[in-house]
């Protein structure tokens, strides 16, 4: 028989994610969660969610970095702000769940097949680029990064809003420009080279 | 004349042209100027805050920062994303004069002062409009209408600037003004799926469904939206929907699915107006409003 350990020593947790996280824009108030659960009854997805938004919150604080940033509870957040009008303790869990998002980015360490951070990607990639994004354009993308065969099954609505003039076929690759790219751009840069510091 | 900046967004421009031509006509029969933000780049959604969080706030600084420039003082958002992402960066732009993401916004020629209002249509006409104009400004009054208003998540929260966030009345109250009944119903504000019925259908439907459900189990014979993504799923989506969760619509109506239109809360009140309603866009729908309509 084999046997695993599904409990946690204290030692392996990274104990100062939840000071870490903390730092970040809106995250301050994580350390007075009360663990109510407010938050987890009030998400239309939580009961979808491998971890609620309650349980998350408690992992963060206790250092849990690891399942924190793999789970899919921050991909299946729809960021409607619904925990974070509730919340009694004013933890802006929108805003937390932000911040878990692209450390698990940064750190590479989200659902690779998951369409959720690819579709986050592709739109920032293509404002980088044209400054303007086409709704059909980024789903294209997106699927094309995680599920291509996912496109066929999307086809007959596709041909729907194309009939209705609600998409062209030029949607798809992006045409719409903005005049002044250099200067998004160059904000862009800017801003990453301070990062890179 | 009062003058509006129009921030439009993708969606606008592309899968709601609707929401863009009904907006423009209730304005000009109230006599009031929307004026399009020139060279706007995308708002970048909330998708952006997910990959990285200063340069998401720096996208919609620059839309700000040209807002000002061009002497736009109001900024309209009409789609409930854009709204909320240009809010969120207005506040945190307002809220550190001086920092890194200001300062870079300053050398490429987008210094922001922070006196751009950002504005939801909706605000716009139930505050500075307000219902007594509407009312005046009917000529085609709503009767057999049982407007469903469906606010979803981003218009009302975390921003209560102008409604409440689980109780929103705005929307109801033009219908009234209209001549509409306003039908309540407990879901007003509850999350169409968002993305999520491009990335994760499997939820994404199931929170159209929902709405679906609590919205007929109600008597509404029409559904209201004030953003565009909330009405690509509750219209685009809603013959999926409703094939998915037949046996579940069969057991709680006793009877079948009947489709219901779903449209923008500003062809709802072009049409009250006496707009012609091939100004409206009401062909671009998936779902005709049949008899509601008429000439």
């Amino acid at each position: 028989m084999d046997v695993m350990r599904t409990v946690k020593y204290e030692a392996e947790l990274d104990k100062h994610f939840g000071q870490r996280i903390m730092k970040h824009s809106g995250c301050d108030k994580i350390s007075e969660c009360i663990q109510c659960g407010t938050c987890s009854s009030t998400c239309p997805v939580s009961l979808y969610m491998d971890f609620t938004p309650r349980k998350l919150m408690a992992m963060v604080k206790a250092g849990f970095k690891d399942e924190a940033l793999r789970s899919h509870t921050l991909w299946l957040c729809s960021s409607c702000y619904s925990c974070t009008v509730m919340c009694p303790a004013q933890i802006k869990i929108t805003d937390v769940m932000y911040s878990l998002k692209r450390m698990a980015i940064e750190e590479g360490i989200y659902p690779k097949r998951f369409p959720t951070p690819a579709l986050a990607q592709a739109m920032a990639d293509i404002i980088a680029k044209n400054g303007r994004n086409s709704e059909m354009g980024v789903v294209m993308e997106m699927s094309l990064k995680t599920n291509p065969f996912g496109l066929l099954k999307m086809a007959p609505m596709g041909l729907s809003l194309i009939l209705k003039g609600r998409m062209e076929i030029r949607d798809f690759f992006h045409r719409d420009k903005i005049n002044n790219r250099k200067q998004l751009q160059d904000l862009l840069k800017g801003l990453k080279q301070r990062e890179a510091q | 004349m009062t003058t509006y900046g129009y921030y439009p967004g993708c969606s606008l421009h592309s899968s709601s042209k609707a929401y863009e031509k009904s907006l423009k006509s209730v304005f000009k029969v109230l006599n009031l100027d929307l004026k399009e933000l020139n060279d706007w780049n995308c708002c970048g959604a909330t998708a952006y805050f997910g990959v990285d969080k200063d340069m998401a706030m720096a996208v919609s600084g620059r839309n700000l920062a040209m807002a000002e420039q061009q002497g736009l003082k109001e900024l309209v958002a009409p789609c409930a994303g854009c709204y909320l992402t240009l809010k969120k960066a207005n506040e945190y732009l307002k809220d550190h004069p001086g920092d890194h993401i200001n300062k870079t916004m300053d050398r490429v020629d987008l210094h922001y002062a922070g006196k751009v209002n950002v504005r939801h249509p909706l605000e716009v006409l139930s505050t500075d409009t307000g219902l007594p104009a509407i009312a005046a400004a009917v000529k085609r009054p709503l009767k057999e209408w049982k407007v469903a208003s469906y606010y979803g998540c981003q218009m009302v929260r975390p921003y209560k600037d102008f409604d409440d966030p689980y109780h929103p009345q705005s929307m109801d109250e033009i219908m009234k003004a209209l001549g509409a009944e306003a039908v309540d119903y407990p879901y007003k504000t509850r999350c169409c799926g968002g993305s999520l019925t491009g990335t994760v259908e499997d939820v994404g439907l199931r929170l159209v469904y929902m709405l679906f459900k609590e919205i007929a189990k109600h008597g509404a014979n029409i559904i209201a939206t004030a953003c565009p993504l909330c009405h690509f799923n509750l219209d685009v989506y809603q013959k999926k929907v409703s094939t998915m969760f037949k046996d579940k619509f069969d057991q709680a109506q006793g009877s079948t699915f009947t489709p219901i239109p779903v449209v923008h809360f500003t062809q709802i009140i072009g049409y009250a107006f006496g707009v012609d309603k091939r100004q409206l866009g009401f062909s671009d729908l998936m779902t005709q409003p049949g008899k509601l309509i008429q000439g």
